[in-house]
C-alpha cells in the first residue's frame, strides 16, 4: 500500500548495492574487510585504512527480508544453537558455519572481527564462534554498558579511546599501513555531515504529515547512516534526502496518501513479513513518525557529531552513550516519551523480538508506564526480527485491526 | 423495521446473531466452524435467518467479526471480536469496565471506557496456554464431557498445582497426579485454578476495574466462574447470552450503520429541498 519510492529509495538502492559489490570484489581480490556490528559502531576507523566492513547482522537481516533465513537458522539449530538464541546470530551461523557461507564468493572471509557491542553475552559469543570458525583474529572492545545519567565519565572516554588504538594497531598490521590521523578527521567531518543530515531528516517528521515513515522507510536511511558512515557518498546521500523531504514537507506529502495516526514503533521489524506488516498499519493511514530501531546505530537527533578535532573521542562517545543498544530500560522510556511529545504522535506500537530477550525484557512494564502512567495508548505485539516461526499474520492483524479501531472510536468520541 | 446482523466467525464455532431497530436479538444460531470457513459463516447466517422466517433482504448490514470475519463474505464490514466483544459486553451490562473473554485460542482482557469503547486490551500470545483449549485438553486426558468438568470442579477441595500453563504439557502433568492417585475433581480445581492465574496476569497488564463482565464460550463453566470470581474478589457479570457477545457485539455496530446509512439516505432526499447548493441546511 505505501507505494511511494523516491530519491531516498533508488539512491539507498544505488550506494547500498555499491558496497555489497566491493565486498564481493574483496572476496575475489582479496582487499582486506573486518566484519563489525551495528550498534554504536567505530567505522570511521576502518575506513581511515580502506578496510571494508562486513556486517553480519546486515547480511542477517537481508536474508530475512529475502525470506531465506529459514534454512540457515534450522542448519544452527542442529548445530546445537537453542531454539531461544538470537535467530540474527543462528542466520549469521547457519551461513558462516554451513555449505556456501562466505565460501560463495559474495562476502569476504574478513582479516578480522570487531566485537563493538559487548552489551550482549550472545553476541560476544556470537564474534568469538566466527573467529575461532574462521581462524582470524577478533578484536574485542569493551565498552562500558549502560551509564546510569546517560553521560559518560572522562575515565571510560579514555578507556574505550585506549582500546581503539589496539584495533589501529590490528588494522596497521593486516594493512600494512600506518595510521594516519587527519585521514580519519575527513572522514569523521564526513559522518558528521550525514549525522546532522540524518537528524534533520527525522526532524523534519515533526510535520503533518510525516515525509516519510521513521520506521519502516528508516531502513533506508539505516544502512548509508550505519554502514556507509564515513564515505562522500553517504554524506551526499542525505544532502538528497532532506531535499526530497523539505520538498515534501513544503507540499504537505506523506508516505501514504492519507496520514490519519501517528505513532513511535519501539523494536525492530519483523523482517520476514516486513511488507506485510508494514501494510497493516498503512490499511490504517498509520504512520511512524519516530522510532527506537532507527537508532541502533546511534542518536543524532539530540545534536551528537562525530568531531574531526576529536576524532577517537568523538567515536568512543557514540559507543558509550550516543545509540539506543548501550542505553538503560530508563532512559529508552525517556527517548520514547521525547518522541511522542516532540514528535506529536497519538500512540506508542512495541514490537517485541521473542529471540531477543536482552531487548525485550522490560517492553511489558515499558507497555504499563505508557498506557497507564502516561495515558499513551500502547499496543503491544510479539514476533521475530529474523526467524519467520515466530510470526502469525491473523494474530497480528488482528490486535493491530483492534488497536487502530480502538483509537479510532476515541477520535470520534472526542469529536462529538 | 430494520434489521442488522454479526457473524462471529470463530476458531471452533460460528455465531450468527439478528438484531431489530429496538435492539433486541430476534435469531440466533451456533454451528461447528470446520474446515469450510466461507460455508460456517453463510451457514451460520442462513439457520439464524430461517429460525425466524426472516427474508434475506430485510436484513440491511452485516458485520463479521472474529478470526473468519474476513470469510464473512456477504458482510457489509469487518471489526475485530476485541471491539465486539465490548461492545456487546457493555450491552448487556452497561456497567462493565473489564472484559475477561475466554475463547477456544484466545484469552483477551479488554478495558473498556463508558461508551463501550475499547480503552486498552492484552491477549495471550501464539501459545494456548491458558485458553479454552486448555480446559478441552484436561477434560480429554481424565476422558470427561466438556460441559462437566466446570461444576465437577467445584468438588475438589484440595485441588492440585500444575507446574505448567501449556496445553501440551498439561496432559503428562494430568496423569503423572492420576497415577499419584489424586482425583479428577482436585485435579480440575487445579486446571481452573492455572486458567484463572493467567487470566489474571492479562487482567493486570490492562489495569482492572469493576464491572468485570465475561464473554466467550468458556462463560458457560461454572468452575471457570468461580475460580475468577476467587481471584478477582468480586463478582463476574456472565449472561446466559455470553457465549453470542461477540455477533452480538457485531451486530450491534450493523445495526447503528444501517441506520446511520438510511439516516443518509433520507438526508440525500431531503436535499433535493433544500437551497441546493448541496451543503444541507
Amino acid at each position: 500500500m505505501a507505494e511511494y519510492q523516491g530519491v531516498v529509495h533508488t539512491k539507498s538502492r544505488e550506494i547500498m548495492s555499491a558496497w555489497y559489490d566491493r565486498l564481493a570484489a574483496a572476496a575475489k581480490n582479496g582487499t582486506p574487510s573486518a566484519c563489525i556490528m551495528i550498534s554504536g559502531n567505530c567505522v570511521e576507523i576502518l575506513r581511515s585504512f580502506d578496510i571494508e566492513p562486513v556486517f553480519p547482522e546486515v547480511n542477517a537481516l537481508q536474508l530475512a527480508i529475502r525470506k531465506q533465513s529459514l534454512p540457515l537458522i534450522l542448519k544452527a539449530e542442529e548445530m546445537g544453537y537453542s531454539s531461544d538464541n538470537c535467530a540474527y546470530v543462528k542466520a549469521d551461523a547457519g551461513y558462516t558455519f554451513g555449505e556456501g557461507g562466505p565460501s560463495d564468493g559474495k562476502i569476504p572471509v574478513p582479516n578480522f572481527l570487531v566485537c563493538n557491542f559487548v552489551g550482549c553475552n550472545v553476541y560476544i559469543k556470537w564474534f568469538e564462534h566466527s573467529a575461532a570458525f574462521l581462524g582470524v583474529p577478533l578484536v574485542m572492545i569493551d565498552v562500558p554498558f549502560l551509564h546510569p545519567d546517560g553521560k559518560p565519565t572522562e575515565g571510560d572516554v579514555r578507556y574505550v579511546v585506549a582500546q581503539l588504538r589496539k584495533l589501529i594497531e590490528t588494522c596497521e598490521k593486516v594493512t600494512g599501513k600506518k595510521f594516519d590521523i587527519d585521514r580519519l578527521r575527513e572522514i569523521c567531518a564526513l559522518s558528521a555531515r550525514a549525522g546532522a543530515g540524518w537528524a534533520r531528516a527525522k526532524e523534519l517528521c515533526q510535520n503533518t504529515p510525516a515525509p516519510f515513515d521513521a520506521y519502516f522507510d528508516s531502513i533506508n536511511m539505516m544502512g548509508p547512516i550505519n554502514v556507509l558512515r564515513g564515505t562522500k557518498d553517504a554524506a551526499d546521500f542525505f544532502d538528497a534526502a532532506v531535499k526530497e523531504y523539505e520538498e515534501m514537507v513544503a507540499a504537505k506529502k506523506g508516505p501514504l496518501a492519507q496520514e490519519k495516526f501517528r505513532i513511535v514503533v519501539e523494536g525492530p521489524p519483523p523482517y520476514p513479513y516486513y511488507r506485510q506488516f508494514r501494510d497493516l498499519f498503512a490499511a490504517w493511514g498509520a504512520v511512524a513518525v519516530q522510532s527506537t530501531y532507527s537508532t541502533v546505530g546511534g542518536i543524532w537527533e539530540w545534536g551528537f557529531r562525530h568531531d574531526p578535532k576529536r576524532p577517537l573521542e568523538s567515536i568512543a562517545e557514540l559507543m558509550l552513550v550516543n545509540n539506543l543498544c548501550n542505553r538503560s530500560l530508563l532512559q529508552r522510556y525517556e527517548q520514547i516519551k521525547r518522541y511522542v511529545e516532540e514528535w506529536k504522535a497519538d500512540a506508542l506500537v512495541i514490537h517485541s523480538v521473542k529471540s531477543c530477550r536482552l531487548f525485550s525484557a522490560g517492553q511489558g512494564d515499558m507497555r504499563d508506564y505508557f498506557a497507564n502512567q502516561l495515558g499513551v495508548p500502547t499496543l503491544l505485539v510479539e514476533s521475530d526480527l529474523e526467524d519467520p516461526r515466530y510470526y502469525a499474520q491473523a494474530m497480528m492483524k488482528n490486535r493491530i485491526d483492534a488497536f487502530f479501531e480502538s483509537l479510532e472510536h476515541r477520535k470520534l468520541l472526542r469529536r462529538a | 423495521m430494520i434489521y442488522a446482523a454479526g457473524v462471529d466467525v470463530g476458531s471452533t464455532q460460528t455465531k450468527a446473531v439478528v438484531m431489530d431497530g429496538s435492539r433486541a436479538i430476534v435469531a440466533r444460531s451456533l454451528i461447528q466452524t470446520g474446515a469450510m470457513v466461507v460455508k460456517a459463516a453463510e451457514r451460520s447466517f442462513v439457520e439464524a435467518l430461517a429460525s425466524v422466517g426472516l427474508a434475506r433482504e430485510k436484513v440491511k448490514y452485516v458485520v463479521g467479526t472474529g478470526y473468519g470475519r474476513y470469510k464473512v463474505n456477504f458482510g457489509d464490514a469487518q471489526i475485530t471480536e476485541i471491539s465486539c466483544h465490548a461492545r456487546g459486553a457493555h450491552f448487556m451490562f452497561p456497567g462493565t469496565r473489564t472484559v475477561i473473554d475466554i475463547g477456544g485460542q484466545d484469552t483477551k482482557a479488554i478495558r473498556v471506557g463508558a461508551s463501550g469503547e475499547v480503552v486498552d486490551f492484552a491477549m495471550n500470545d501464539k501459545c494456548a496456554a491458558g485458553t479454552g483449549r486448555f480446559l478441552t485438553a484436561s477434560a480429554e486426558v481424565l476422558d470427561l464431557p466438556l460441559e462437566k468438568i466446570g461444576a465437577l470442579s467445584l468438588e475438589g477441595k484440595d485441588p492440585v498445582r500444575l507446574s505448567t500453563v501449556c496445553t501440551v504439557f498439561v496432559e503428562s502433568d494430568i496423569m503423572s497426579y492420576l497415577s499419584q492417585g489424586r482425583m479428577p475433581p482436585d485435579i480440575l480445581a487445579g486446571v481452573h485454578r492455572a486458567i484463572a492465574a493467567r487470566t489474571m496476569s492479562l487482567l493486570q497488564r490492562i489495569g482492572m476495574e469493576a464491572e468485570y463482565s465475561m464473554t466467550g464460550g468458556v462463560a458457560r463453566n461454572i468452575g471457570m466462574v468461580n475460580a475468577l470470581e476467587e481471584k478477582l474478589k468480586a463478582p463476574l457479570n456472565v449472561s446466559s447470552e455470553s457465549h453470542f457477545m461477540g455477533a452480538i457485539g457485531a451486530a450491534l455496530f450493523a445495526i447503528e450503520r444501517a441506520e446511520a446509512a438510511s439516516h443518509e439516505h433520507a438526508q440525500a432526499h431531503l436535499g433535493g429541498w433544500t437551497d441546493g447548493s448541496g451543503e444541507g441546511q
